[in-house]
């Protein structure tokens, strides 16, 4: 059964890899082999988790040892505006006795323990490499306790040596879309409903998006699954259109959405001014297409017209500082390409951009923003490559994750956070000015002429 | 004295206990260029490597097996092999610490057996230390792994036979994972001030202590080298801190003939006599008079934050060294300890002065607070915060892992200075919190002496 799914998954033909693909490309599926000694990144139940937790009241269960869910649990910056029980680290914690006689019974006994003590609306239970290595059948546990408790409880069937994080996004949409979407009628179905897929709200940076859409009179059904509540999930085959961001992630889910309920859907992004505006386009289109009101085309172009020429005056006194600086964007996807216009507007030099998780879409598209020049195109860079880059001055700042942070920072370079683990909402309009004011109180900071100053026996000045 | 008593509950809710592995992987972060490696799935070492650097904010070199399901299956030794010949080219480490999870001891592989075969064939790991260790995730807390991993530091680098010379000056520290950098490096004062000098293995205060180098360093940036390791046998005394770390200090004592000595904590005023007892016998010298005038300022916090103390109520929970010595200090001070939680059963725990000491998690922590009628302070780890909300008590950060903090690697809190920092650290949260008599009573007079 997850064999199947897992080969299904890797040759998704809605997936723009694949698509870029030859026959035989496809045939052998994207599950790039790890290099052991060499590898980065997290696994499948990594993934899965990432994708489904920010459902907020539900209640996530992690059913294997310490490790999985000890050395995790709420490190993740996903907001809530409401309930805080997905915060909760909860797990079955295998231990010496329970891999010697099985866990399932200890795991109905978590499920019907945290249930009693919780009452969440649905429990997602998380399987895991050991538990699964000892046969433990979860789905069956979660069947029998949906039933007993009278509680939806989710199997999500990505043990973490299935394969990666991006793997796990995906199984986790596979859970959704066996077991959640569509098994509710919210009752108030409308003709603008949306939902984005793919959108965690990292930092709480739906509140960027949100009011456009309102003031649109369009309805966010939910994210999926950036701040979530159950019952909005499980209503999501009522909405009218499915935008994908992420585009890698969750893209199989928003096909089956096609199939299943005539969901049209399309790839965008948040990130960026330019592409901000055409998402909101995109939206716009499909519903109107779909028998919304055709006066909503206007109302959004009026809209856009407003909030670019807003995003770009408040931009406009950032320029000084930072027309001229060197910035290394070292993230991948949509952000490889999407800032890169504001940074260029802002008469910055953007030296090289990382596409090493990109699709050849994203690839053509960073190209172009950077004149084609190959040259700026990086797979991964080495961090000993990296330092050389800031310590010889070819980099004034770093836009990446957390992981990288440190080559940045003890080269003395200014670095930002653009990936999951950061504390600043960077997408629609008003993320994109943050960005840019957050690069410049990086830049303009006066520790880094003092630290670059060597120390007086070293022939510093005082 | 305390009942020790496990939680007999089906799950663990917020939970407070930590991996073996990853507790492993920190003692190997102690030895000079090092790299460790997790002999499990990318995930086991992707979440311990992001909590490690979250905690410590420093580059973290922690590498993975990255076993997939069928290696899992078919076993794991190809993979292994592989890491470590990627490793050695790519990294060149001088040590490489190889850790197990339970992903793969679940399986059940002869890892020893089969990593002499490796390096039998395998000229190129000529010049690379491997250390294994077995620590699967299912057994134990960071601790746990932490004292495993040292052990099998030692067992894997003590020579055969001991160093041709002895330095009667010497003095071997196996400190505990509870000590933080700054703790270490407090520690090494304490001993050079009498005279003495100090090898401690492994040695977070090189590596995890927050500097900049001046070039790109792939392995750890510092800490205990083998040298370090293979010189212990010269030395007069080993003491040990912690009492995770007595097995560790066996070993050391067996494989070297030096005695050795564990100090189960090194907070409070008691337990620093004891240290500076021992280091004027083994030195010959009278306590130093900075170190008399440290002990007469921890008299003078003692006396200055006992209000603060005297009927106030406390929770404290973390590894079980950590519980050890911070409610040990609590009590000391008069504090009433209503909620201890350990991660993990460890039988001195029972010698704390409170009805219980829980084995369990942030949830049996509440329950308890909320049995007693609420806590004033909760001294635990960053993962406290959202019972500490519930509970409406105030925060202390101690332990491990602190990430929503800055400093934590240079907080002391051992020796009389640490000590009486400690005790102005809580007694200062004590203050702030509202409804504290002195401070209400000093706003209502600067109100009044306002309103003329």
């Amino acid at each position: 059964m997850l064999k199947k799914k897992i080969a299904d998954l890797m040759t998704e033909p809605g997936c723009a890899v694949n698509r870029g693909k030859t026959e035989g490309e496809r045939r052998k599926g994207c599950g790039k082999q790890l290099t052991p000694g060499a590898a980065a990144g997290g696994c499948a139940f990594d993934g899965a988790k990432i994708a489904l937790q920010p459902i907020t009241d539900a209640l996530h269960l992690v059913h294997g040892p310490i490790a999985c869910d000890g050395n995790s649990w709420d490190t993740r910056n996903s907001g809530s505006s409401g309930p805080t029980l997905y915060r909760m680290g909860c797990t079955s914690d295998l231990t010496n006795m329970d891999i010697i006689h099985g866990g399932e019974k200890k795991l109905f006994k978590a499920i019907r323990a945290a249930v009693a003590r919780y009452r969440p609306p649905a429990v997602f239970v998380y399987q895991t490499c050991v538990a699964a290595l000892i046969g433990d059948d979860i789905a069956a546990v979660c069947k029998a306790a949906s039933e007993r408790l009278g509680v939806p409880v989710i199997p999500v069937e990505a043990p973490g040596f299935v394969g990666s994080k991006n793997l796990g996004n995906r199984l986790a949409g596979e859970a959704l879309i066996d077991h959640v979407i569509g098994t509710r009628d919210p009752g108030d179905s409308g003709p603008t409903d949306i939902n984005i897929l793919g959108e965690y709200n990292v930092a709480g940076e739906l509140a960027l998006v949100r009011p456009l859409l309102e003031e649109l009179g369009i309805r966010l059904r939910t994210a999926i699954t950036g701040d979530a509540r159950y019952a909005d999930v499980a209503a999501a085959h009522t909405a009218r259109a499915n935008m994908v961001v992420c585009s890698q992630a969750l893209v199989t889910l928003a096909r089956k959405m096609q199939e299943r309920w005539d969901i049209p859907y399309f790839e965008g992004s948040f990130y960026g001014i330019g592409d901000t505006s055409e998402a909101l386009r995109a939206i716009v289109a499909m519903l109107v297409q779909r028998g919304a009101d055709p006066a909503l085309r206007d109302r959004t172009e009026a809209l856009i017209a407003r909030e670019e020429a807003a995003a770009w005056a408040a931009m406009a006194p950032y320029r000084a500082g930072l027309a001229g600086r060197k910035v290394l964007l070292y993230t991948g996807g949509v952000k490889s390409w999407s800032v890169i216009h504001a940074l260029q507007e802002m008469g910055m030099e953007v030296v090289g951009t990382s596409v090493r998780k990109s699709t050849e879409a994203d690839r053509l598209k960073a190209l172009d923003r950077l004149g084609g020049d190959e040259e700026k195109l990086h797979e991964a860079i080495p961090p000993r490559e990296m330092y050389a880059m800031f310590k010889e001055g070819r980099a004034d700042i770093m836009l990446s994750g957390g992981r990288s942070q440190f080559v940045a920072l003890k080269a003395k370079t200014p670095w930002l956070d653009i990936n999951q683990e950061r504390h600043h909402g960077y997408a629609g309009y008003a993320g994109m000015v943050a960005l840019v004011r957050q690069m410049h109180l990086a830049l303009s900071n006066p520790i880094w002429a003092s630290l670059r100053r060597p120390a007086p026996w070293d022939g510093g000045e005082v | 004295m305390a009942t020790l008593l496990p939680t007999n509950k089906p799950f663990t809710g917020s939970p407070l206990k930590l991996s073996a592995p990853l507790g492993a992987a920190m003692a190997f972060l102690g030895m000079e260029g090092c790299q460790p490696l997790l002999h499990g799935s990318q995930g086991c070492t992707a979440f311990a490597l992001v909590m490690l650097v979250r905690h410590f904010r420093e580059a973290i070199p922690l590498q993975t097996t990255a076993m997939n399901e069928v290696s899992t299956i078919l076993g794991g030794m190809d993979n292994v092999e592989q890491a470590l010949l990627n490793i050695a080219k790519r990294v060149k480490p001088r040590l490489i610490g190889l850790i197990s999870t339970a992903l793969t001891e679940t399986r059940g592989e002869d890892m020893a057996g089969e990593l002499k075969i490796i390096l039998a064939r395998r000229p190129e790991l000529a010049e690379s230390k491997v250390v294994l260790v077995s620590a699967p995730d299912y057994e134990g807390s960071l601790e746990t792994g932490y004292g495993k991993a040292v052990t099998a530091l030692l067992d894997g680098l003590l020579p055969a036979d001991g160093p041709a010379f002895k330095d009667a000056r010497r003095v071997n520290i196996l400190p505990g994972a509870h000590l933080t950098p700054g703790d270490i490096e407090h520690l090494r004062e304490i001993v050079e001030a009498f005279g003495l000098s100090a090898v401690v293995v492994p040695d977070l205060s090189g590596s995890l202590d927050g500097h900049v180098p001046d070039h790109y360093i792939a392995t750890t940036l510092g800490g205990a080298s083998l040298e370090d390791v293979a010189g212990m046998g010269a030395a007069r005394l080993t003491i040990a801190v912690g009492a995770h770390m007595r097995a560790a200090a066996e070993l050391a004592q067996t494989r070297t003939g030096v005695p050795s000595l564990v100090f189960d904590r090194l907070t409070g005023l008691e337990e620093c006599d004891r240290l500076m007892s021992t280091l004027s016998k083994l030195s010959g010298r009278p306590v130093p008079e900075r170190l008399r005038r440290a002990r007469s300022q921890l008299e003078d916090a003692m006396l200055d934050g006992h209000f603060y103390f005297g009927g106030a109520r406390f929770a404290v929970a973390g590894e079980a060294d950590f519980v050890w010595a911070v409610g040990g200090l609590v009590t000391a001070m008069g504090g009433a300890l209503v909620a201890a939680v350990s991660a993990e059963a460890r039988p001195h725990l029972a010698g704390l002065p409170c009805a219980q000491v829980l084995v369990g998690d942030y949830q049996d922590l509440e329950d308890a607070a909320q049995a007693a009628g609420g806590v004033d302070l909760v001294i635990g780890g960053t993962n406290a915060r959202m019972s500490c909300e519930r509970l409406g008590a105030g925060h202390v950060h101690a332990g491990f892992p602190v990430y929503d903090r800055l400093g934590g690697a240079h907080r002391v809190s051992i020796g009389y200075r640490g000590t009486r920092d400690l005790i102005f650290l809580i007694a200062n949260r004590m203050i702030e919190r509202s409804g504290h008599g002195h401070g209400a009573a000093e706003q209502d007079h600067a109100a009044a002496v306002a309103a003329g």
